[in-house]
């Protein structure tokens, strides 16, 4: 066995392993710091073991085994906990060293067997903050230091500590349940599980245009945890709906950026660069979804998504399908931005005149008042329908809104086109 | 594991002439399962905050003043102490007190030693 085979079989192990060790060490300890260290000394210990030793058949089993193992020792010598010790002994019990597959969990009131999901929601508990379960998610599931989540979220690693440290206090505090939770709340809960993964896969998408690389990782764990929820829970069409949305995202990385790092539209991007494998795994996922006839928000937007990543053109376009995705998006999503998507989709598909009816509405309501995206579409379809004076207006009104030097070049150029002569 | 359920409502909340018919009756029938499940230790309404009084000692002197010592808009109108397997019981609980429809509250584990 070569050294190189063995650290590349650490690497690998992290990946697959590392949530899957911690959710099974919480479940049997209850301890989420205990759990942590532990698994980290079994990757230390595969480090150091298995380029003189060879890599176990099954590393997986072996790492959880040597996790198991310190986590048994640390319980013995905290004795002076009466309640600790007899936990220990469980421990012992309950994963005898030779089981071949010592990850496997009970199944739980769900019906669903694995520590990982339980995990999951326990981290995705909607009592904790948002930035909590966000943190927890990447500590304890996708095994990032805390150093590492705080440069992704620009935060001082001091303050990542300390948020991590709140929210596992409040899990053990509060007494919130490690466990999938029953059918009545599951619908609710996945919702907070897949917002944290979603948000978790924006984070990292929308910062891919600069050289932080822990950005890019973002994606990719994201992307990771999706697959494996999806995985966990095939009844769970939302799971697919958001894998296929974020692979259908993630497809466009390359064209999304040029050159220089500035973001490249839709429109303008060089589809041949978009990812034809991810796409075709995308659009995969969200037939399989989409056939359990429960459309949700996500698998809405991965359909509107598909429409995008199955046209050739950008002027070949199933505007008028992309129109009514988001009208049905806006039925169980009513929210302002997805208004105004719909009432662009409609003026592609419909003509500006019919688009620039929706978007008066939405001006009308004050909801995205202070948003310069609003005024920018009312110009641009002003500007298509000739009224020039109107179009400038509302121009100005939008640069005026937005703190982005990309989006001031381009707004200044069309103030400077729809110029009085 | 124990929780203080604090029962709050903002400051100017005026009720609907049937929410005020309602709250009574429905407050009773919230205690009466709440104590049937065992998940309800006690608890109590509080007088108005107009009725509060709040005591300080500074500098060896009893400091008293009338009136709830947060300037909070929201005031604690009444607790109750509940027992129940984990925060998730402790939610629904406090999801199905008839005050939850129009103000709030608040679930509190107690430290436990």
């Amino acid at each position: 066995m070569v050294t190189q085979d063995a650290s590349s079989a650490v690497a690998e192990a992290f990946t697959e392993e590392w949530g899957r060790i911690v959710a099974t060490l919480i479940a049997r300890t209850g301890d989420w710091d205990l759990a942590e260290d532990c698994a980290q000394q079994a990757f230390t210990e595969a480090v150091r073991r298995w380029p003189r030793d060879g890599v176990p058949r099954q590393p997986g089993a072996w790492l959880t085994t040597v996790a198991r193992n310190r986590a048994v020792d640390r319980l013995r010598h905290e004795r002076m906990k009466e309640e600790r010790l007899r936990t220990a002994t469980d421990l012992m019990s309950a994963i005898p060293p030779d089981e071949p597959d010592p990850t496997r969990g009970e199944e739980d009131e769900s019906g669903i067997a694995d520590d990982r999901l339980r995990l999951m929601f326990t981290c995705c508990h909607p009592a904790l903050p948002l930035e909590g379960r966000v943190a927890l998610t990447l500590r304890t599931l996708a095994g990032l230091t805390t150093a590492e989540i705080a440069r992704a979220f620009l935060v001082p690693e001091a303050t990542m500590a300390k948020r991590l440290v709140r929210a596992k206090g409040k899990i053990a505090h509060a007494r919130i349940p490690y466990r999938v939770p029953p059918a009545h709340l599951l619908p609710e809960r996945t919702g907070s599980v897949l917002a944290v993964l979603y948000l978790l896969f924006n984070e990292g998408y929308k910062a891919s245009a600069g050289p932080d690389l822990v950005r890019a990782d973002l994606c990719r764990e994201a992307i990771r945890l999706a697959r494996v929820l999806d995985g966990l829970m095939p009844d769970e069409p939302e799971a697919g709906g958001l894998l296929a949305l974020v692979l259908f995202q993630h497809s466009r990385r390359l064209a999304r950026v040029d050159e220089h790092g500035e973001l490249v539209t839709l429109e303008e991007q060089d589809r041949s660069r978009w990812d034809r494998g991810e796409i075709d795994e995308a659009a995969a996922i969200l037939d399989r979804a989409l056939a359990r006839h429960s459309a949700g928000p996500y698998q809405l937007q991965a359909a509107i998504a598909a429409c995008h990543a199955r046209s050739p053109r950008p002027d070949a376009t199933d505007w008028a399908r992309i129109a009514t995705l988001y009208e049905r998006l806006l039925g169980v999503m009513p929210q302002p931005i997805v208004a105004l998507n719909h009432a662009i989709a409609v003026a592609m598909a419909q003509g500006p005149d019919q688009g620039l009816v929706l978007v008066d509405e939405l001006d009308a309501s004050g909801a995205l008042s202070g948003y310069y995206l609003l005024h920018a579409t009312r110009a641009d379809l002003l500007r298509r329908l000739g009224r020039v004076a109107d179009a400038r207006a509302a121009y100005l009104q939008a640069l005026e809104l937005t703190s982005s030097d990309a989006e001031r070049r381009f707004l200044r150029r069309r103030v400077a086109e729809t110029a009085p002569l | 594991m124990k929780y203080m359920m604090f029962v709050c409502v903002e400051e100017d909340t005026e009720l609907t002439p049937e929410e005020s018919r309602e709250i009574g009756p429905a407050t009773e029938a919230w205690v009466a399962e709440m104590d049937g499940r065992g998940v309800r230790l006690q608890g109590n309404q509080l007088a108005p905050i107009t009725d509060a009084t709040t005591v300080r000692v500074r500098g060896g002197e009893v400091v008293i003043s009338d009136g709830p010592f947060t300037e909070a808009k929201e005031q604690i109108g009444g607790y109750d102490i509940l027992e129940c397997a984990d925060l998730d019981e402790a939610i629904e609980v406090a999801s199905k007190h008839p005050v939850a429809r129009y103000g709030m509250l608040e679930v509190r584990p107690f430290v436990e030693w």
